[in-house]
C-alpha cells in the first residue's frame, strides 16, 4: 500500500492477471473493509439515537452553519486532489505541488475546525463521559478525525517528495491511490453530516 | 537491502536468524506462521488439559474457580485467534503462490509485517499468564477471565477491575490487524498473481476457499474491532458504550460480537473444507466431484455466514419474529454445508483409493464435520436451543465442528503438504497412529459431552456436585483429551525423526493434479524456474481434452530476480505491542513511542528501494 522509489516503475509495469494494479486493488479491499468499520459506527450512532438519560441534546449543541463551512471545505478538498492528480499525471509538477499542497492544507483546516468545535462541546458541558450521544459523537466524527489526520500526514509526505523532485509522473499511481483514501473518507464525511447534523 | 539475483545455478537460500528476521519469502513466512501456531496450539491443548483434570471427577480441587475461569477464556481465545486461524495462514502462505502459479505474495513485505503482528499479539496475550506482579496482582497470573466471547457488561471496569481484560481487549486489536493485512495481501494475491491460462475457475478449490475466506476476514474483523475499541473507552475513558444505567444495552457487545463471530466460524472452517476439497481427489484418482458446485457453495457460505449471527442469542428473547429468521437462515446455510459433504463423498465412489494418513484424516473430517454439523443444526431451533444454550451439549458441538472439523482438516494439510514444504515424507505407520489415537480421543472427549449437557452440566463452572450423575461421563472425556494429547506427542515426532532419517520427497510423492507438484520439495527460492501456462483445471493431470503440462526446468534459462529481506516490517509491527502497554499501565509517553516506531517502521519500509 505504500509506493516504491520513483526509479523503480517495474511495480506498475508488473503483469496482473486482472489488469489493475496490485497496490490499487488492495486499496479498494481497505476502503471495503473501512466501509464495515464506518458501517459499524454509524449504527451504533442510529442505535442510541435519543437513548441518552441526560443532556446536552444534539439539538441543543450541534452548530449546523459552522459544521457545514467544514463539510463544504472538505468537498473543496477533494477537488483540489483531482486536480493534484490531473497535474501529475500530465507531469505537471508545479501545479502538482500546489494542488497537492492545497489539499493538505484544507484537510487541516478541517481538522482545526473539529478541533474548535470539541472544545466548544466540553465548555458547553458535553464530554465523552457526560451521555451516550456524547459517548456514540466522539467516538464516531473523532475516528473519522484520525482517518482525515493520516491523510494530511500522507499527502504532506508526497508534497515534500514532490518538493524535493522525487515525485513525478511515473508515481501517478501512489498519488491516484492517496486520491482514492482521500475521497472515501470525504464520502464517509457526507454520510456522517448528514446523519448526524442534518437528520435529527 | 540486498538484491539477491539467482543466476542459472539455483543459489542456497540464505541462512542463519538474520535471514529469517528480515524474509520476505512467503515460504518461510509459511513456515514461521507454521511453528508459531503450532506452539500456541500447545499451549492451548495444555489449558485444555488441565481443564480436563480438574474435571475428570466430581468437586475437582486442582485449580480454583477464578485459574479456571482464566484457562476456559485462554484455551479458547488461544485455539481461535493463535492456533485454528494461523495454521490456516500457513499453508495460505506456503501453498497458494504455488498453487497459482506465482514467484511470491502480491505484499512481500506486508506479509511479513502479519506475521510479527501475529507473532508480537500472541505473546502479548499470553504475557497476561505471568504479568500479575508488575500490576501489584495477589496471583502471578492476570490471564483475561470472561470467556472468549466476553460479555459485556462482565467485562466493564466495575465487574473486571484487574488488568486481565484489557490484555484481552488489547491483544485482540493487535491480532486483528494482522488478519486483515493478511486478507488484503491474499486477495490481491489470487485475483492478479495467476499465472497465464489460470483462469477463476480453474483455481484449485483450497485457493478458492482461501479467497472466500480472506473476503470474510476483510469484512468481519472492522465489526470486532469496533466493538473492542468501544470496550477499551468504556474502561479507561469512562464512556458506557455497554452500560445500562446510562440507556445504553450490553447486548450491542452480543449483536457486533457476535456478527463477526458467525462469519469467524466460517473462516474457521472454509480452508479445512479447501484441503479436503485437494486430498480426496488426490488419492481418489479422481477429480473433485461437482468442481464449480464446490466452489458456489463456498461462496454462498460467505454470504449467509452474516445472516445468521443471533442464533448464538436466542436465550436473550429478542423476540419470536427475530428468532424465526434467524432459525431459518441457520438451517438454510445447512444446505451448501450438505452440499459440499456430497460432493466429497461422491468423489470418494468409485474411486482409487489409496488410504494414505493424508486421505484418513480428510474421510474422518467428513465424518465428524458430519456430526457436528446434524448438532449443529439442532440448535437452530430456538426452543430446542433453549434446552441446550450455556451446557456441554455447545461445547460438543464447537469441538466437533473446530476439532473434528478445522483441526482434522488441517491435519490432512499437514501430512499432504508437509513433504512438499519440508522435502522429507513422513512416515505413514506412524501417522497411521496419530490419526487413529487421535480419532478415538477426540470421540471419547467430545461425544460424552452431548449427553453431560443435555443431562444438566453447565459449561464455565470449575466444578459439578456428585449428584448430577456425570463423573463418569467426565472421566471418559478427560480420558479422550489425555489420548488426543498422545497423538499430538506422536506427530511431533514423526516430524522429528523423518526430518533426520526420513527418505526425501520427490517433486510429487502423491501424483497431485496441482501446480505445486511440479516443482522440487521444497521449492525453490524463486518457485518457478519458468512462470508455467495452465490450460486446464488440473493442470498435471490428463483429462479428456488436455495431456498433462510438462514440468518447468530443473534449472532457470534466465536469471530470476529475487527481492530481498527487510527488517522494516518487524520494526513497524513492534510499534503495536509498545502502544498497546500505554493504556495497560496508565503511562501516556509509551503511545507516543509506540507510534512513533510504527510510523518510522512505515516510512522506511515505503521509502527502502525494494523490487518485487
Amino acid at each position: 500500500m505504500t509506493h516504491a522509489a520513483p526509479a523503480a516503475p517495474a511495480v506498475v509495469a508488473h503483469h496482473t492477471s486482472m489488469g489493475l494494479d496490485s497496490r490499487k486493488m488492495a486499496f479498494w479491499a481497505f476502503i471495503g473493509s473501512e466501509c464495515l468499520l464506518f458501517g459499524s459506527l454509524i449504527s451504533t450512532y442510529l442505535i442510541y439515537k435519543g437513548k441518552s438519560v441526560v443532556g446536552p441534546y444534539p439539538h441543543e449543541i450541534l452548530n449546523i452553519p459552522f459544521t457545514s463551512v467544514s463539510t463544504f471545505d472538505l468537498l473543496m478538498s477533494s477537488l483540489m486532489m483531482v486536480l493534484a492528480l490531473a497535474a501529475v499525471q500530465r507531469g505537471d509538477m508545479k501545479w502538482g505541488k500546489i494542488w497537492l499542497f492545497s489539499t493538505a492544507l484544507l484537510g487541516m483546516v478541517f481538522i482545526g475546525g473539529q478541533v474548535i468545535e470539541f472544545t466548544e462541546f466540553v465548555h458547553k458541558g458535553l464530554t465523552l463521559q457526560t451521555n451516550l450521544f456524547g459517548c456514540t459523537f466522539f467516538v464516531l466524527t473523532g475516528t473519522h478525525g484520525a482517518h482525515v489526520t493520516v491523510g494530511v500526514l500522507w499527502l504532506l509526505t508526497l508534497w515534500v517528495r514532490a518538493l524535493q523532485g522525487k515525485l513525478g509522473p511515473a508515481n501517478a499511481m501512489t498519488v491516484e491511490i492517496t486520491g482514492l483514501y482521500w475521497h472515501f473518507v470525504d464520502v464517509v464525511w457526507i454520510v456522517i453530516f448528514t446523519v448526524v447534523y442534518l437528520i435529527q | 537491502m540486498s538484491h539477491a539475483t539467482a543466476s542459472a545455478a539455483p543459489a542456497a537460500p540464505a541462512a542463519g536468524v538474520r535471514s529469517w528476521l528480515t524474509t520476505t519469502d512467503h515460504k518461510r513466512i509459511g513456515l514461521l506462521y507454521f511453528w508459531t501456531a503450532f506452539g500456541f496450539f500447545l499451549i492451548g491443548g495444555i489449558e485444555a488439559l488441565v481443564i480436563r483434570t480438574q474435571l475428570a471427577q466430581p468437586n475437582g480441587h486442582l485449580v480454583g474457580a477464578h485459574t479456571y475461569n482464566e484457562l476456559f477464556t485462554m484455551h479458547g481465545t488461544t485455539m481461535i485467534f493463535l492456533a485454528l486461524m494461523p495454521l490456516g495462514a500457513s499453508f495460505f502462505n506456503y501453498i497458494i503462490p504455488l498453487q497459482i502459479g506465482a514467484r511470491d505474495v502480491a505484499f512481500p513485505r506486508l506479509n511479513a509485517f502479519s506475521y510479527w503482528v501475529f507473532l508480537l499479539g500472541g505473546l502479548f496475550l499470553n504475557a497476561s499468564w505471568i504479568a500479575g506482579p508488575l500490576f501489584h496482582a495477589p496471583h502471578l497470573s492476570v490471564a483475561p477471565d470472561d470467556g472468549w466471547f466476553g460479555y459485556a457488561n462482565l467485562t466493564e471496569r466495575q465487574f473486571s477491575p484487574g488488568p486481565n481484560i484489557d490484555f484481552w481487549l488489547l491483544g485482540l486489536q493487535i491480532l486483528g490487524i494482522s488478519s486483515l493485512a493478511a486478507g488484503f495481501n491474499f486477495i490481491v494475491t489470487i485475483l492478479n498473481l495467476r499465472a497465464p491460462g489460470m483462469k477463476m475457475m480453474r483455481l484449485p478449490t483450497f485457493t478458492w476457499m482461501t479467497l472466500v475466506t480472506q473476503f470474510l476476514i476483510i469484512t468481519a474483523f472492522p465489526v470486532i474491532t469496533v466493538a473492542l475499541v468501544f470496550l477499551m473507552f468504556d474502561r479507561f475513558f469512562g464512556t458506557h458504550f455497554y452500560v445500562h444505567e446510562a440507556g445504553a444495552t450490553p447486548l450491542l457487545w452480543q449483536h457486533l460480537f457476535w456478527l463477526f463471530g458467525h462469519p469467524e466460524v466460517y473462516i474457521l472452517i472454509l480452508p479445512a473444507m479447501g484441503i479436503v476439497s485437494e486430498v480426496l481427489p488426490t488419492f481418489s484418482r479422481k477429480p473433485l466431484f461437482g468442481y464449480p458446485v464446490v466452489v458456489y457453495s463456498g461462496i454462498l457460505i460467505g454470504f449467509m455466514g452474516w445472516s445468521v449471527w443471533s442464533h448464538h442469542m436466542f436465550a436473550v428473547g429478542l423476540g419470536p419474529i427475530a428468532d424465526s429468521v434467524f432459525a431459518a437462515t441457520t438451517m438454510l446455510i445447512a444446505v451448501p454445508t450438505g452440499v459440499k459433504i456430497f460432493n466429497w463423498i461422491a468423489t470418494l465412489w468409485g474411486g482409487d483409493i489409496r488410504g494414505t494418513t493424508a486421505l484418513h484424516f480428510a474421510v474422518g473430517f467428513i465424518a465428524m464435520f458430519i456430526i457436528g454439523g446434524l448438532s449443529g443444526v439442532t440448535h437452530a431451533s430456538p426452543p430446542t436451543d433453549l434446552q441446550q444454550t450455556d451446557t456441554y451439549y455447545v461445547v460438543a458441538h464447537i469441538h466437533y465442528v473446530l476439532f473434528g472439523g478445522t483441526i482434522m482438516g488441517l491435519f490432512a494439510g499437514m501430512y499432504y503438504w508437509w513433504p512438499k514444504m519440508s522435502g522429507r515424507l513422513l512416515s505413514e505407520p506412524l501417522g497411521k497412529w496419530h490419526f487413529w489415537l487421535q480419532f478415538v480421543g477426540m470421540n471419547l472427549a467430545f461425544f460424552p459431552m452431548h449427553f453431560i449437557g443435555l443431562l444438566g452440566m453447565p459449561r464455565r463452572i470449575y466444578t459439578y456436585a456428585p449428584e448430577l450423575g456425570v463423573g463418569d461421563l467426565n472421566l471418559v472425556s478427560t480420558v479422550g483429551a489425555f489420548l488426543i494429547a498422545v497423538s499430538i506427542l506422536v506427530f511431533l515426532f514423526n516430524i522429528w525423526r523423518t526430518g533426520r532419517h526420513g527418505p526425501r520427497a520427490s517433486n510429487d510423492p502423491w501424483g497431485g493434479a496441482t501446480l505445486e507438484w511440479s516443482i522440487p520439495s521444497p521449492p525453490p527460492v524463486y518457485n518457478f524456474s519458468v512462470i508455467p501456462t495452465v490450460t486446464s483445471r488440473l493442470p498435471r493431470w490428463r483429462t479428456e481434452r488436455h495431456g498433462p503440462m510438462a514440468d518447468p526446468p530443473a534449472v532457470p534459462p534466465a536469471p530470476i530476480h529475487v527481492p530481498g529481506g527487510s527488517w522494516w516490517p518487524m520494526v513497524a509491527a513492534l510499534g503495536l505491542p509498545v502502544m498497546a502497554l500505554a493504556p495497560l499501565t496508565h503511562t501516556l509517553w509509551v503511545v507516543f513511542v509506540g507510534a512513533a516506531l510504527l510510523l518510522f517502521g512505515i516510512y522506511r519500509w515505503a521509502f527502502e528501494p525494494f523490487e518485487i
